[in-house]
């Protein structure tokens, strides 16, 4: 792997995590329990997509074949998504979609504050911007879950049921793959090994206080990093991608 | 004081311009006609967010999908801002989106049509938000203060939509035969139900002459309406696009344009529920109410929770 394709199969990473949890977010859009929180997803959606654009168009730059973000977006196909499957997961609910956020942002927080450090001075950059956002987003999703996980008997078996079954998920985010530990090395991406304790500390005490339990399971769900999907992606694109497949070369 | 009394110094305070503010005394039937309106424009925010809503997972480019959400984020917001300015009226958002759902409280009927491509959402930006303009800015002189000062944050936003709406329409015509035909088909669609916006002609609209004189409209319908033709067609005209319209031609004599009748017959069947999404945007509306319940309740379960743990913890 060279410096440069390290760089970008990074850079795509955070990106298409970003874009495609803000493409889920923003189905929310119009369809809130109540208008407050309609608003503030969609607030969520906004920095998700803003933050896609960064990491999209500093991935063309590296790749520096004159790609632009909306050439990654829009004509990529599933294979070659980077993004974590836990992102790609279903909305269903607003259970399923409180946890699913807040097992991101726990993560995401983490890992944007180590990449404030990286030596390439752009990732410092974006990631600085966006850990603002982040820290936002994580306050907003651990105060829902423990609202929802210790509300009514109702909304905890919600907030649990969406647990165990996006958890099975959870595991990929700090799983360290080659590109990982080549990145981690080099000083460019976070040490993951180092983030772990850190994020499942985390995830321990807000669950704790939301009274919800993490299921033990002996094995994770993995494969995002590299390419292989859940069978979600293929539908999120076919619907993200449609304008731009149907009129290609045209400007929006 | 008099009831006959309160009425004069009420009408002679709205004739003097000063405005009306909560705790003012004012006739019941300004108060209903207030919240009639009031909450009728914030469900239209509301519902407005549906057929826009349907494109933000399709927007062409992410630039566009951004500047699409945030725009239905605004009408959210704005949403809000009109049900707090009904709430100093006296009755509260749960009581009004019952009345919604139960088909008491209406909304804009615009947005029963469908969003089909990506050119209404340049469409809607232009038309729709360009008429509700025409009101709003009219609306920001209503006699009501709560009422008045919401229009002036909200027409500052829709301004903002209304010239996003035409960059969409302005980028589509300067590109392919498809696109500028996408956008001439919107036009099209869009042209007559925009019109229709402004409500019925002033002989048979039921409230103008009431509303007029409480000074909560300052203009009627068909004032509001030309005054829209006469600002859009010149963009129409500069979008090289045609106003679906085989009549509508300037008048040197009126210094306005003439144009074609309205189709009332169509006004009507949608005012009535019989629109092409009248069904499907409420029936949504509904359901996301619905299944938000357990998401409200368990909040305010959590919240008595709370309170009820800090009150044994200071006791």
């Amino acid at each position: 792997m060279t410096h440069q394709q390290a760089l970008f199969e990074y850079a795509l990473r955070l990106g298409d995590n970003a874009l495609i949890l803000g493409q889920r977010l923003s189905e929310w859009c119009g369809h809130g329990p109540v208008l407050e929180q309609d608003i503030a997803l969609t607030n969520i959606a906004l920095d998700q997509v803003g933050q896609a654009r960064s990491w999209l168009t500093y991935a063309g730059e590296i790749e520096g074949k004159g790609r632009s973000e909306d050439d990654l977006a829009y004509h990529r196909e599933q294979r070659e998504f980077r993004n974590v499957l836990l992102v790609e997961q279903p909305n269903q609910d607003w259970a399923y979609t409180m946890i699913r956020q807040f097992l991101f942002d726990a993560f995401n927080f983490y890992l944007h504050e180590q990449l404030t450090g990286s030596r390439d001075q752009t990732i410092a950059a974006i990631a600085a911007k966006s850990l603002k956002e982040i820290t936002y987003h994580l306050r907003y999703s651990s105060e829902w879950v423990i609202r929802l996980g210790d509300g009514t008997d109702l909304s905890h078996r919600k907030m649990q049921t969406a647990l165990d079954d996006l958890w099975i998920y959870s595991g990929e985010l700090t799983q360290v793959t080659p590109l990982d530990a080549f990145m981690a090395e080099e000083e460019l991406g976070a040490d993951l090994d180092r983030l772990r304790p850190r994020y499942e500390e985390k995830v321990r005490e807000v669950l704790e206080e939301a009274t919800l339990s993490a299921p033990n399971l002996p094995y994770h769900q993995q494969g995002g990093k590299e390419g292989r999907h859940s069978e979600h992606l293929g539908h999120i694109l076919a619907v993200m991608q449609s304008v731009q497949r149907a009129y290609p070369g045209q400007k929006w | 004081m008099s009831d006959n009394q309160l009425t004069k110094h009420f009408q002679d305070q709205i004739d003097q311009e000063v405005k009306i503010e909560p705790k003012d005394w004012m006739p019941e039937g300004y108060r209903q006609m207030l919240i009639r309106q009031i909450s009728q424009h914030a469900h239209s925010e509301v519902i407005g967010m549906l057929p826009e809503g349907n494109w933000i997972s399709r927007a062409p480019s992410l630039r566009r999908k951004v500047a699409l959400l945030a725009k239905v984020q605004d009408e959210a917001g704005h949403g809000l801002y009109l049900y707090s300015a009904a709430e100093t009226l006296g009755i509260d958002r749960d009581e009004l989106i019952a009345q919604l759902h139960q088909g008491k409280a209406k909304y804009s009927s615009i947005f029963n049509y469908p969003s089909l491509t990506w050119a209404d959402m340049g469409a809607i930006g232009w038309l729709v938000d360009g008429a509700a303009i025409m009101n709003q800015v009219m609306l920001t002189r209503t006699s009501y203060g709560p009422y008045a000062r919401a229009m002036v944050r909200i027409c500052k936003e829709e301004s903002f939509h209304q010239r996003q709406g035409y960059e969409i329409l302005l980028t589509l015509v300067r590109g392919s035969e498809d696109q500028k035909a996408m956008a001439q088909d919107s036009l099209n669609r869009w042209w007559w139900p925009a019109l229709m916006m402004f409500g019925p002609n002033d002989e048979d609209s039921v409230h103008t002459q009431q509303s007029m004189a409480w000074k909560i409209k300052r203009k009627t319908n068909d004032e509001l309406r030309q005054q829209f033709i006469d600002a859009t067609v010149p963009q129409a005209d500069y979008l090289g696009l045609k106003v679906p319209d085989p009549d509508l031609k300037w008048n040197d004599e009126r210094g306005h344009y003439d144009f074609g009748p309205i189709d009332w017959d169509e006004f009507w069947q949608v005012v009535k529920g019989y629109g092409p999404c009248n069904r499907q945007r409420m029936r949504d509306h509904i359901a996301a109410h619905e299944e938000g319940a357990w998401v409200r309740e368990a909040a305010l379960a959590y919240a008595e929770k709370r309170a009820a743990r800090l009150e044994t913890a200071v006791a």
